[in-house]
Formats: C-alpha cells, sequence, structure tokens
C-alpha cells in the first residue's frame, strides 16, 4: 500500500488532527537537519517542501536550469526522501527545479532517481506537469481569456509563439488527481505553494479554508517565526483551526509573528487567489498557545465559479556579457555619464550593431545611484562599474564588453589626472560572458473551464 | 517624525516580478495609526514619490503593518533592471515624515 493510501486510512480510522512538516520553503539552499529530525519524530501526516518561485528572475523558466547547486538539491532531497520513505511518509514537492518546467522536473527526477539507487529505496513517484500547451494559451488570447497581472503588457499569440517556456501554477485539483495514483511522493512541476499542503486536508475533509491559511504560513518553514528561519515547520490541523510550531527549539512564532508573515511577497494579505476560488484572510486571528506555539483560525474558503490559472513565460531576447571594474578616480567619477557615453558611441563604430537586432549597452556606476533609481546626494570617493551587454550571439556580446573594456579605461576626459587608466579590476578577464538572457514575457491569469488536461499526472515505481 | 524613527520593519520585495510591494512594520498600534494617517503617506504621495502612475495602500491592523504595493517600472530581470528581487527599493520611503 502507498504511503498516501496507508496514511489515509491510518488517520480515517484514528482522526484526530493532522499534523504536516513543511521541511523547506527553497528546498536547494540547505534544510536545516537538527529541526528536520525533530519534525519526524512527531511522526507528520505529510513532509512537504518547495522548491521554485519567480523570484530568481526569468532565466531559470526559460533556460530549463535549476537556481539551486545540484549537489545542494541532492542534499536536501536525500535528507527529505529518505526521511519520508524509511518512515512511510508521504511525501509531495512544488515547482521541481526552480521554474517547474519539463526540464526542471527532468532534471529533479534524475536527482531522485540517484538517491534512491545509492540509499536503496523503492518507491512510487507520481509527477504531474506543469507546462502549458501553447494551442491553449492562444486560444484562450483569442478568446479574451487572459489578464495581466501588474503592468505588463496584454498578451498576444505571438508572446505565446516567442516565448521559451510558459509553465502554470497547479492547483489542489492537480495533486488530488496525483493521490488518486497511489504513490508514495509527489514530484510536482509548477505549483501553488499553497496546494502542496493544503491537498490532503481537503482529501480528508478537513474544512478548506483554515487549511489554505495554514499551507500558505508553513510553507516558508520557520519565517513566520520572530526574526525569521528556514527549519522545519510543523502546523497541526484541528478543523477550524491549526497550532504552528516550529521544529526549532530556539524559534519562536508569536500571535505577531505569523499575523505579520501574511505581509511576505504577497501583493495583498488579506487576500490570496488560488485556480479554483480564493482565500480571505480578513477575520484571521491569532493566540498564543504558548511562548512558542500560535493558535489561528477565520481564513474563509470561496470555490470560484470559474477556474483560473496563473502563467509565467520567459522569452530569449540574446546572449549576456559583463564587465567588473570599480574607480576612485574623482574626475572620472564626477564625469562618469558623459564618459561612458562617448565610450558607448566609440564601441557601436568598432563593433557596428546588426540593423535588425541592435545589441544593447549598459553602464552600471554603481555609488551613484543605481540600485534605487534615485540620485545620490553626495558623491562618493569610489565606484563600482559594471557594463553589460545583451546582443544576438555570445561572441558578439563579448566583443562589444571586450571594447568597452579597452575604451573606458583609456577614455581621455577634460581634467583627466590618472592617465594611465580609468579602472581597477578586480581579476582578468574583466569581461565575461553570462549565458543567455531572457526576459518575463507572460505573467497573467488565464481563465480555464477544465484544470485536469493541463497538468498531466503520471506514476513510476523507482528502485 | 521620519519613518525610520517610527517602524521597525521597512522593507521592499517583489510581490511577481510586475510589482514591488513596501512593508512597513511597528511596534505600536499608536504608532501604526500615526502612519496611516500621515498625509505623506497617502497613495497619490508615494506614487509621486517612487516616480510610478499609482500606488496602493493596504492597512493590515493584525499586525500593526501598512503594505504599499507599486508597479515596478521594469518587469524584474528585463534588461536595465537593478534589482530583480525587488529587495532595495525602500530607501525613498525612509525619510518619509509622518
Amino acid at each position: 500500500m502507498s504511503a498516501f493510501a496507508s496514511t489515509i486510512d491510518a488517520w480515517k480510522r484514528e482522526k484526530g488532527p493532522l499534523r504536516i512538516l513543511s521541511a523547506s520553503g527553497q528546498l536547494g539552499y540547505g534544510i536545516p537537519e537538527p529541526a528536520f529530525r525533530a519534525g519526524l519524530a512527531r511522526k507528520p501526516h505529510l513532509i512537504g517542501a518547495d522548491m521554485g518561485s519567480v523570484d530568481p528572475g526569468p532565466y531559470y523558466l526559460g533556460a530549463g536550469q535549476l537556481a539551486t547547486a545540484r549537489r545542494s538539491s541532492k542534499r536536501d532531497l536525500g535528507l527529505a526522501i529518505t526521511g519520508a520513505v524509511r518512515n512511510r511518509i508521504p511525501f509531495i514537492l512544488g515547482t521541481a527545479g526552480t521554474g517547474g518546467g519539463d526540464p526542471h522536473l527532468a532534471g529533479t527526477m534524475e536527482i531522485v532517481r540517484e538517491i534512491a539507487r545509492e540509499n536503496d529505496l523503492h518507491f512510487r513517484v507520481a509527477t504531474i506537469r506543469a507546462e502549458m500547451p501553447r494551442d491553449v494559451v492562444k486560444a484562450a488570447v483569442r478568446a479574451r481569456k487572459v489578464t495581466s497581472i501588474g503592468p505588463i503588457a496584454a498578451l498576444t499569440e505571438a508572446d505565446v509563439d516567442g516565448a521559451a517556456r510558459i509553465v502554470g501554477q497547479m492547483g489542489m485539483e492537480a495533486f488530488q488527481r496525483a493521490i488518486d495514483l497511489e504513490p508514495d511522493i509527489i514530484i510536482a512541476g509548477r505549483a501553488c505553494d499553497t496546494a502542496i499542503y493544503a491537498t490532503l486536508p481537503q482529501r480528508l475533509g478537513f474544512p478548506v479554508g483554515p487549511a489554505l491559511q495554514m499551507a500558505k504560513i508553513i510553507e516558508c518553514a520557520s519565517l513566520c517565526c520572530e526574526g525569521g528561519g528556514r527549519d522545519a515547520m510543523l502546523g497541526t490541523l484541528e478543523g477550524e483551526s491549526f497550532v504552528l510550531e516550529s521544529m526549532n527549539p530556539n524559534r519562536r512564532a508569536t500571535p505577531m509573528s505569523v499575523a505579520a508573515h501574511s505581509l511576505y511577497e504577497q501583493a495583498d494579505p488579506l487576500c490570496v487567489a488560488e485556480p479554483e476560488g480564493v482565500l480571505y484572510l480578513a477575520d484571521a486571528k491569532y493566540e498564543a498557545v504558548d511562548e512558542r506555539r500560535v493558535r489561528v483560525s477565520g481564513g474563509r474558503w470561496e470555490p470560484a465559479t470559474q477556474f483560473t490559472v496563473k502563467i509565467e513565460g520567459a522569452t530569449r531576447i540574446g546572449a549576456r556579457a559583463v564587465l567588473v571594474a570599480g574607480s576612485t578616480d574623482p574626475v572620472f567619477i564626477a564625469k562618469s555619464q558623459e564618459i561612458a557615453a562617448s565610450v558607448e558611441a566609440m564601441v557601436r563604430e568598432l563593433v557596428p550593431p546588426n540593423p535588425k537586432r541592435p545589441y544593447e549597452l549598459f553602464f552600471r556606476f554603481y555609488g551613484l545611484g543605481v540600485v534605487g533609481g534615485q540620485p545620490v546626494t553626495t558623491v562618493p570617493e569610489e565606484v563600482g562599474v559594471l557594463v553589460e551587454c545583451i546582443a544576438e550571439t555570445e561572441e558578439e556580446a563579448r566583443a562589444v564588453a571586450a571594447s568597452a573594456k579597452q575604451y573606458l579605461l583609456h577614455a581621455p576626459f577634460p581634467g583627466r589626472i590618472s592617465t594611465a587608466g580609468n579602472l581597477g579590476f578586480p581579476f582578468t578577464p574583466p569581461e565575461m560572458t553570462a549565458g543567455d538572457a531572457y526576459r518575463f514575457s507572460i505573467y497573467h491569469i488565464m481563465q480555464v473551464d477544465d484544470l485536469a488536461p493541463l497538468f498531466p499526472v503520471s506514476i513510476e515505481t523507482i528502485g | 517624525m521620519k519613518l525610520i524613527d517610527a517602524a521597525r520593519v521597512i522593507r521592499s520585495k517583489n510581490a511577481g516580478p510586475t510589482q514591488v510591494t513596501l512593508d512597513l512594520m511597528f511596534d505600536t498600534r499608536e504608532m501604526y495609526e500615526r502612519a496611516l494617517a500621515a498625509p505623506s503617506l497617502k497613495a497619490a504621495v508615494i506614487a509621486q514619490r517612487f516616480n510610478v502612475a499609482d500606488a496602493e495602500i493596504i492597512p493590515y491592523p493584525a499586525a500593526n503593518a501598512i503594505k504599499i504595493v507599486l508597479p515596478r517600472r521594469i518587469i524584474a530581470g528585463t534588461p536595465g533592471d537593478t534589482d530583480v528581487y525587488g529587495a532595495q527599493q525602500h530607501r525613498p520611503i525612509l525619510d518619509v515624515e509622518i
């Protein structure tokens, strides 16, 4: 019998609160082992972890690459999978491999198989794909069923064709179909982080509002505690309420720290949209159980009359090369913008841009108001210099960066006193290629009538 | 009183790649209410300060906090961006008088 099936059977016999352990909100960046082990000792009904996000930018989604180092991902997945399988606890991983697309899922599954082989583990894995078929998205565009989230252009069919990859965020519906396949482990592509934790409670008949509310908090592990933290977090769902407890005894969840967590990375702290409905948190109550545990209630779930899927897409825009340097020369710093303009003109002459697809060149002088986009009031004694080129090919981008390096180093300007060179380089070569460059071209909501065809599930036995 | 002296937390972070949000958290209900009432923290004033078209101010009394939602000037990670995560966009609000 699978871990999911036996856990569901056992819970139905005993009933009572449901214990869910969140192992990590960022799997692959290091699961603290003592807290995870302490969590296992509490005999959770489910272990969950989230592995991805749009936060790291468009590259990972577009390129099909993991943001986490393979060895770190393997270490964390190894902890979670051995802990789950050896104790017959179901495990769900959401947004596999940072981006949650097919290559991310495949890369994660390769690590899962390696872990099984090396630890002599045998288990059934359900996988859920999350790449959106282009014809489905284009049909939705034509039917005016796609809307922008924030200031991004309305989606066109050309955008859909031009994207390197498009994923959709799956909700509880997809995970329910995966549980139907009787797995021990579920590895999902792009997923709502809440669905990882709320699907099993929904299956057992727990009210969805509080279950999702708990999911929303524990998906970041111990981040809801005072001072934050990555340690595993235990959520004990009682029905209309739940209790939160960090598995690191030094971390304290307080009513204030948990309430404040609802603000994190969320445009609206009172309202969380899911594919199948909306979670309302305006009536949430936070009460201290003791000095490090909090009981929460009040989450209200309203099922949607129209299903929606958040879709994310990245488009390749070229290849990137960068130059890293610094300057302490007061005259150079004072005139840096004008110098950059003259260097750019020189570079464009030396490396003529392709008129059909001209390269982009950016000069950034750190210390002069780059990061916040606001002018600085005092001129610093030194500045960091970053030159970035995005061109059609890596070779072209590198040629531009190399020319920019040479001309910026030796650019003449009125009042120049340091005539041997304008820049200090931290290493050579100071210009380097940085692979393909992408941009987010899709961040939209798509109305759908049937969620299931978008997130196909399959099962395999490993070991 | 400047916001930096009144708030315990003043932070910024993306809420998806098209929006950035600022969280202001206060130790006391009094300070939270004072900030919420301040003309300098009204939506139009904040939008102007950040040089964006509009801003949304969301009071969150449960944590004595105020959330400000701003459109990003450049979508996260698009060429020309200088803060992919949006975690360093809090500076313009630090010296706001409340």
